[in-house]
């Protein structure tokens, strides 16, 4: 019959958009009454409506493996709270980058000697295209792909060229966003550590016992693989939980006020003081957002007025001064601060 | 590739028929004298079946500039064959045109002159294709240096240990790096009008025995035109609705992906394949890698096959709904079949977010196996995917489109290319096989493990833009079944093969050429390695591009509107054409 295809679609397009609002009024708790926030769509499948999510009042739950920028990782020193960087500026990142948006500088000792630790750090963010190597081919697990995709500047320069202290989050960050990687690395640390402790007591006695030392090392090699798990067990959980929470509690004696990145070495030749003085602040406001995203919530109202400072000191100039700019970052820090602060609380 | 090429020589001498063609039996196929070429080309269309010319492009190597083609028939499935014309001048290179013997070289050949700069006798309209004609130089020569010029090969030196990281803008200021042809004057440029006189034809005077005239009118369609599914422009030379003439423009979105390709390493270019055909990354990433492993001779483990396949089908699955849903959207159906083609793409790259990292562009693919194995959860997703929820939304496609008497009314019999036309035009893909050639790179030259999977070759004899539909909603299906056996026999086991994994590949010194039936059609990596870290000739047969050799075939004699709905078919993505 002419028009019975027509009819037919028109009746899949009927089925479409009821099936919509079946979905939605399934969902407990509604979406619409502001009950959820990040929206995991792994079983997303399985509904039949449309199911787009509504950006930004809610977002995806990422996927692990999810990449954007790079970041670098650093450990926290329990004691004196000083940064310590994994990144040894090995330059291997550098080489493997496709586009090349990698630049390192390696610092130096008092003695003019290079030391395996970058005095500068930096990423063209508009020159990265997210894929990744970086990543996978560090061999010290320093440089790690970041989940933070809202990195919308007014300008492209300096606000999107990244340099180490902006790149720079802590090891327990990672361990939040990716914690099935962090894992497996984590359990692959520990083998080796526990490789190299049965090997040193082994080594001094005498030469010959070298050999069955090998095999004791590989015994706990063996054992603390499969104690690996792909996904994080409880456990796993409560042990990261627990570091966590001992790193915090070490730095809440520091204090957040002790920055422990040394003064830049090298000072790039294009910055003006001013500059440098904008990108310090810049940056202990991202350390600051980045502070309170690890924080437990109880600690986040502490945390989260830390940027504004710069904030009254605003003025209300239409062009955009540096100043203007620098209290825009900071605005944004805060609110990133908060956002961050939210994801943890969920 | 090599082997077979030798065994071919063998049992073939050409220089019996065409005496004096075949100057030299190179490893890598035949030397041939630039001025017997033509004929030797007659003679291997007509009497040894090579039908089917796959792909042309050129190596500048430090004596002579090498033109090389590969050629293939498509009713005999045989080994390639090669032809190299070397020529020696390299201040002016001049070969005669293959065109006239397979039309399927037009594109390819402009573009070799695009970039080469070699000059070929007796093509109907040798211009720059992909780059403006006020453009300066030809950019795959050796010795050409781009705007921003660096270093000849990654890693620049620049970055590490000392790296100051500073601006290509600053380096080198804009008009401190431009330069124009001798004797060009961008401010004296003619109307590009004048480039269209073939399309335009001669005005003919009074028609049908009457006084009344009509007027050939060249419309624009495009640069920035939704119907043509990016940048790119269409002009036509219309007389009323008709279509009288049309010349493809394309070249808006060039970066010169071969270059970049040559400064890259190896390694570096994954990444960059996943932007030449944006939609199907995991194609591309795979034509790539089998390329450069056919350098280096490595084995892939198993799991990594496996998963390998498994992506690359369920790319073909988005590639096809977003062709079909679009072609709709092209007919006037607006976004609702496209937008559930969209819906269903969004599960399919969920499951590529939660493997690769990256929804779009996965650089999933390794020389040797895979970046990553899978994540927990992701062969269940991927079950009921293919078990329940595609098959379910198929059927849904079906009711909604297949029987709608607007689009078979529109599509029935629009842009018919027989099917020796669609094989001298060398169409691949969907738009070879709707002209009754069931020629599927998967089973006339199975690549991976695809000969270890039941499945058809879809074809449809009609040659019509239906066919072309029909074509790409029966390879669905048959994708759903090849994933289906592949999830079911997906073993365990490692994903790269033993060893720490590098950064730096070794690459002996040779030539490969991969294809593989990517969703659009014959993909094709061409890469040429002297054993240094980068490759040192780099090309892509993209299929879309050589497709579109026929848009004009199939366009006259048309209405306009038909003329967007022929390029719907095609199914064009400009990342890939214009590279």
């Amino acid at each position: 019959m002419f028009g019975s295809g027509v009819l037919k679609g028109l009746g899949v397009t009927l089925k479409e958009f009821l099936a919509t609002y079946i979905d939605d009024i399934k969902q407990v708790p509604s979406r619409y009454s502001g009950g959820k926030e990040v929206i995991d769509q792994s079983n997303v499948g399985e509904q039949d409506g449309l199911f787009t999510i509504q950006y930004p009042e809610e977002r995806r739950k990422l996927p692990e493996r999810f990449r954007y920028i790079p970041m670098l990782l650093y450990e926290t020193n329990a004691e004196t709270d000083a940064r310590d960087p994994r990144c040894t500026a090995c330059g291997i990142c550098a080489k493997v980058c496709p586009p090349q948006c990698i630049w390192i500088v390696r610092d130096k000792d008092e003695n003019g000697k290079p030391i395996t630790r970058p005095a500068e750090f930096y990423i063209d963010a508009t020159i990265c295209m997210n894929c990744g190597l970086c990543a996978e081919f560090c061999p010290f697990d320093a440089i790690k792909m970041n989940h933070d995709f809202e990195i919308a500047a007014y300008k492209r320069m300096p606000h999107l060229v990244f340099d180490l202290d902006e790149l720079s989050v802590p090891v327990s960050y990672y361990a939040r966003i990716r914690p099935t990687d962090y894992g497996e690395e984590e359990a692959v640390r520990r083998a080796k550590e526990s490789e190299k402790a049965a090997a040193k007591p082994a080594d001094k006695p005498a030469k010959p016992a070298a050999a069955p030392s090998a095999a004791a090392a590989s015994a706990p090699a063996a054992e603390a693989a499969p104690a690996a798990p792909v996904r994080r067990s409880p456990e796993e959980i409560e042990r990261l939980k627990a570091e966590a929470a001992a790193r915090r509690a070490a730095k809440a004696e520091g204090g957040e006020a002790a920055p422990a990145a040394p003064a830049p070495a090298g000072v790039s030749s294009k910055r003006t003081p001013e500059e440098i003085e904008r990108l310090k602040a810049e940056a202990a406001a991202r350390r600051a957002a980045k502070a309170a995203g690890e924080a437990p919530p109880a600690a986040e109202a502490e945390a989260a007025p830390a940027p504004p400072p710069p904030a009254p000191a605003a003025s209300t100039g239409r062009n955009r001064s540096p100043e203007e700019i620098e209290r825009l970052k900071a605005e944004a820090a805060a609110r990133r601060a908060a956002k961050a602060a939210q994801g943890d609380k969920e | 590739m090599t082997a077979p090429v030798e065994t071919v020589m063998q049992t073939l001498p050409f220089n019996d028929a065409v005496p004096g063609a075949v100057l030299e039996q190179a490893k890598t196929g035949l030397v041939v004298a630039p001025d017997r070429v033509l004929e030797l080309a007659r003679y291997l269309r007509d009497e040894q079946g090579y039908d089917y010319c796959s792909m042309v492009t050129s190596i500048d190597w430090p004596q002579y500039l090498e033109v090389v083609y590969y050629l293939y028939g498509v009713a005999q499935s045989k080994e390639a064959l090669v032809l190299r014309v070397r020529l020696a001048d390299k201040g002016n290179p001049v070969m005669p045109s293959l065109t006239p013997v397979w039309p399927g070289a037009d594109f390819q050949e402009r573009e070799v002159y695009d970039m080469m700069g070699v000059r070929f006798e007796g093509h109907p309209n040798l211009r720059r294709i992909l780059l403006w004609d006020g453009f300066d130089g030809f950019p795959l020569r050796k010795d050409y240096r781009e705007s921003y010029y660096e270093e000849d090969s990654k890693p620049f030196k620049s970055r590490h240990p000392d790296g100051q990281h500073n601006w290509a803008e600053d380096r080198a200021p804009w008009k401190d790096n431009v330069s124009f042809p001798v004797g060009w004057d961008p401010d004296l440029w003619t109307s590009p009008q004048v480039e269209y006189r073939r399309i335009m034809g001669v005005d003919e005077g009074p028609r049908n025995g009457t006084d009344l005239r009509t007027e050939r009118i060249l419309v624009n369609m495009g640069p920035q035109h939704p119907s043509t599914h990016g940048v790119f422009r269409m002009v036509i030379a219309i007389e009323g609705e008709n279509v009288v003439g049309l010349e493809p423009e394309m070249g808006y979105l060039h970066r010169c992906h071969e270059k970049i390709g040559e400064r890259n390493t190896y390694i570096m270019n994954i990444p960059f394949t996943d932007r030449l055909d944006y939609i199907s990354s995991m194609s591309n990433n795979l034509g790539y890698v089998l390329a450069v492993e056919k350098l280096m001779g490595v084995q892939v483990p198993e799991r990594a096959e496996y998963l390998r396949v498994i992506m690359a089908e369920f790319t073909r699955i988005i590639s096809h709904f977003i062709a079909v849903g679009f072609l709709f959207n092209d007919l006037g159906a607006y976004f609702t079949p496209a937008l559930y083609g969209m819906r269903e793409r969004e599960l399919i790259l969920d499951l590529f977010e939660g493997v690769s990292g990256s929804r779009m562009m996965c650089n999933y693919m390794r020389f040797g196996g895979v970046f990553a194995d899978l994540p927990e959860g992701w062969i269940k997703r991927a079950r009921e995917l293919v078990w329940n929820r595609l098959p379910r939304v198929m059927e849904e496609f079906e009711n909604l489109l297949s029987g709608n008497e607007i689009f078979l009314t529109r599509t029935r019999g629009t842009g018919v290319l027989t099917r020796e036309e669609a094989v001298a035009y060398s169409m691949a893909g969907p738009m070879l096989r709707a002209s009754g050639v069931p020629y599927d790179l998967r089973k006339v030259a199975p690549y991976s493990i695809y000969d270890r999977f039941e499945f058809d070759v879809c074809s449809r004899p009609e040659g019509d833009v239906w066919a072309r539909f029909r074509v790409r909603m029966d390879e669905i299906y048959q994708s759903l079944r090849i994933l289906k056996q592949a999830i079911e026999q997906l073993p365990e086991g490692p994903i790269m093969p033993p060893g720490k994994k590098q950064y730096q590949v070794r690459v002996p010194a040779g030539e490969a050429y991969s294809r593989i039936e990517g969703p659009k059609g014959e993909l094709g990596f061409f890469v040429v390695s002297d054993g240094k870290p980068n490759p040192y000739r780099y090309h892509v047969r993209a299929p879309t591009f050589i497709n579109l050799t026929s848009l004009e075939k199939m366009t006259i004699g048309h209405k306009v509107a038909d003329a967007v709905v022929i390029l719907g078919a095609i199914d064009i993505v400009l990342g890939e054409v214009d590279r």
